[in-house]
């Protein structure tokens, strides 16, 4: 008998709970011995389980792993019982804009300074959009950029550089 | 009743304290407290009218700045964004036919309809003054019911806290829409993520991977903008856009006679139906404007006119909506538990000012918390009082293209994240919950749960190990007779889930028996 997916957002979901309730089962109690066997070392430590009077660091996480196991284990049989939507068209172009503008922002901030990072997270986030328009984006990224380091540099008073760390004498104050 | 009267006077000298504020190297005496009810307000009112932008994520982003304000000032600002919200939500309703707030989806079927035969300044108006009725209202039902139940609370022990815990998180799962089984999974996986982080009982480091950004646990407001604030973001950049402002004129805001009559019952009966579910985990604006329609369209005798701009369509979920908003408070302030997304934001921005959220926060520190309860009144007037001339104003914004928007979002909340812990770690974690949230999305998963479990994660595993050490590892402590509340608490979650699983069963049971015949 072959198996057939009536619902494609729920199999992949299911699968999604599994992993994570596994994930959190052997991080909470170690790798199971027949795997430390093979590898030859005991692969993941894990944490002490306790009783249920005194419950160790690993008990809790192990239980709701389980629990979440057991979860995603119920939607997964569900996808094959009931019909469901398929999954919708993942949009690459955005996500991936988007995550790389913050990224970029975040690793930049402390070498670059306030003024360099807000301006490459405009500038990469705005690729993300549907249309790119170069005046618009370059005037909103010098309002933007006017904005936070009035707002959050000068009136929050955060400790964010302003300028590049290699510039000495920072024009801005 | 004359005791309520002299703690809210409390609270409104508290809201109107003049203060001395030092902002950017200048000090002033100011009536701070006011002021940041206005701004809340103001800001709350922003995004509602814009599409795209919760408060949720609002509220997230706004987090890392409350660092530096008084606690008071912090949660008066954060609350006055919700609700704040709830108003701006309905003008982008009635005029563009879309929800700027996702609770003011309802009012979309009526409002617009009344904004094509030419009445959006009648159907504005009326929102407004539902508002303001079902906002001052709610505001005396949080004074009035919030003591009581805190005295109640306040004999809780940890095997009440737990029962209650897991109420409070089945109800919210079960009043939530989609999937049942998903959304419980999804509050596990909250649960779970919750743990991350240094064990308070044993002090390992728990799932840290050797990472030492991670010993403090994940922050809170990084999971909420990522779940949040960036998986909006994609997901609006998915779509072509297109929005078409009702520019139309306005014309007069005033209703006539006629509207004044036919909407007083449907503001009363929405304001009573929006208090109550408020009032329930889980619930909170977005359920009460739902039920809040269902009911007028029920009862109402001009119930042919719903769809097709009924007054009372946009009177009956806008009181709903905006009660709604303000009785959820009770749970977050009466028992410490957040019954929605935003509540469970409030409490990270009580964590973060060092207040642990719980019925003693009303005896330890009355000022906070009759001063939010005074400034939410205080913060309804202004908006009732403000909107209506700004009306222009906001219609203006709608004209904003998204475009513009979303490289601003963005950026307000990479500098609040990465000021959390001046790290870029923060960051990257941000960027991670966002693609766990967009794939979640996809795969027709709500987020909602899981930050209501996220943020509940530690607090019943601690609450979970004490019940436990008390009844020497007995599991049952939380069914036996000897602890009714308890008892009560665990009865009334398991009825929730059979109740719902219910018509779930019996819709399978009709399909496999359609299928047969």
């Amino acid at each position: 008998m072959k198996l057939k997916i009536k619902s494609q957002q729920d199999w992949w979901a299911g699968l999604m709970f599994i992993g994570f309730g596994l994930f959190f089962i052997v991080f909470s109690l170690g790798t199971p011995d027949f795997i430390n066997n093979i590898v030859g070392t005991k692969l993941i430590g894990g944490y002490q389980m306790g009783s249920s009077v005194r419950m160790g660091p690993a008990y809790f996480p192990a239980v709701l792993g389980g629990m979440l196991a057991v979860l995603g284990l119920l939607v997964l049989l569900d996808s094959v019982v009931e019909d469901g939507p398929k999954v919708a068209k993942f949009h690459f172009r955005p996500l991936l804009f988007i995550a790389v503008s913050s990224l970029a922002f975040a690793y930049l901030l402390k070498p670059l300074g306030l003024v360099l990072a807000s301006i490459a997270l405009v500038f990469i986030s705005a690729f993300g959009g549907h249309e790119f328009k170069w005046k618009e984006v370059a005037i909103m990224s010098v309002v933007l950029v006017i904005f936070s380091v009035l707002v959050f540099v000068k009136a929050l008073s955060l400790p964010f550089p302003i300028c590049p760390a290699f510039i000495d004498i920072c024009p801005i104050r | 009743m004359e005791g309520i009267f002299s703690n809210l006077a409390i609270g409104f000298i508290e809201v109107f304290k003049l203060q001395a504020i030092t902002l950017g190297g200048m000090t002033m005496t100011l009536p701070f407290n006011i002021l940041m009810c206005l701004i809340g307000v103001l800001l709350g009112t922003l995004i509602g009218v814009l599409p795209g932008i919760g408060p949720v994520a609002t509220i997230a982003m706004l987090l890392p700045v409350t660092f530096n304000l008084a606690p008071i000032a912090a949660l008066i600002m954060l609350a006055g964004i919700y609700y704040g919200a709830q108003y701006g939500g309905s003008t982008t309703a009635i005029l563009i036919n879309l929800p700027g707030e996702s609770s003011s989806v309802v009012t979309c079927l009526d409002g617009y309809q009344m904004a094509r035969q030419g009445r959006a300044g009648p159907a504005l108006a009326t929102a407004a003054i539902a508002s303001f009725f079902a906002g001052c209202v709610s505001t005396l039902v949080v004074a009035l019911f919030a003591p009581p139940l805190a005295e109640v609370a306040l004999k809780f022990g940890p095997a009440e806290y737990t029962s209650l815990m897991v109420l409070g998180l089945v109800a919210a799962v079960v009043l939530a829409s989609g999937s049942l089984i998903k959304a419980i999974a999804m509050v596990v996986l909250g649960l779970l993520l919750g743990l991350v982080g240094t064990d308070v009982n044993s002090g390992v480091l728990r799932f840290a991977f050797g990472i030492s950004e991670m010993a403090d646990g994940i922050g809170f407001v990084t999971v909420a903008m990522g779940m949040f604030g960036i998986c909006e973001i994609i997901a609006n950049l998915e779509q072509k856009e297109k929005r078409e402002v009702f520019t139309s004129k306005v014309g007069s805001l005033m209703p006539t006679k006629e509207d004044f009559k036919r909407m007083i019952a449907p503001i009363l009966r929405g304001t009573v139906l929006g208090s109550a579910l408020g009032i329930l985990p889980g619930g909170g604006a977005l359920l009460a404007s739902f039920g809040a329609y269902t009911l007028e369209k029920k009862v109402s005798k001009n119930s042919h006119q719903f769809g097709k701009g009924a007054i009372e369509g946009v009177a009956a979920p806008e009181a709903a909506n905006n009660a709604g908003a303000q009785t959820s408070f009770i749970p977050l302030l009466t028992l410490g538990i957040p019954s929605n997304a935003v509540m469970a934001l409030m409490i990270g921005a009580m964590m973060i000012q060092g207040i642990a959220p719980g019925p003693q926060v009303m005896t330890e520190r009355p000022q906070l918390f009759w001063g939010m309860i005074a400034s939410m009144w205080v913060g309804n007037l202004m908006l009732v009082i403000l909107n209506l001339p700004l009306i222009g104003m906001w219609i203006k914004l709608l004209t904003v293209p998204y475009r513009i928007l979303y490289p601003s979002i963005l950026l307000f909340m990479a500098i609040g994240v990465f000021s959390i812990s001046n790290q870029p770690f923060d960051c990257f974690l941000m960027a991670c919950f966002g693609l766990l949230g967009y794939v979640c999305v996809k795969l027709g998963c709500e987020p909602a749960p899981l930050i209501l479990g996220f943020i509940l994660g530690p607090l019943m595993e601690e609450n979970l190990r004490r019940a436990m050490l008390l009844s020497r590892g007995d599991p049952w402590v939380f069914i036996s007779p000897s602890k009714p509340i308890s008892m009560g608490f665990v009865i009334a979650a398991v009825l929730l889930l059979v109740i719902v699983a219910l018509p779930a069963l019996r819709k399978k049971r009709e399909e496999v028996f359609v299928e047969e015949t």
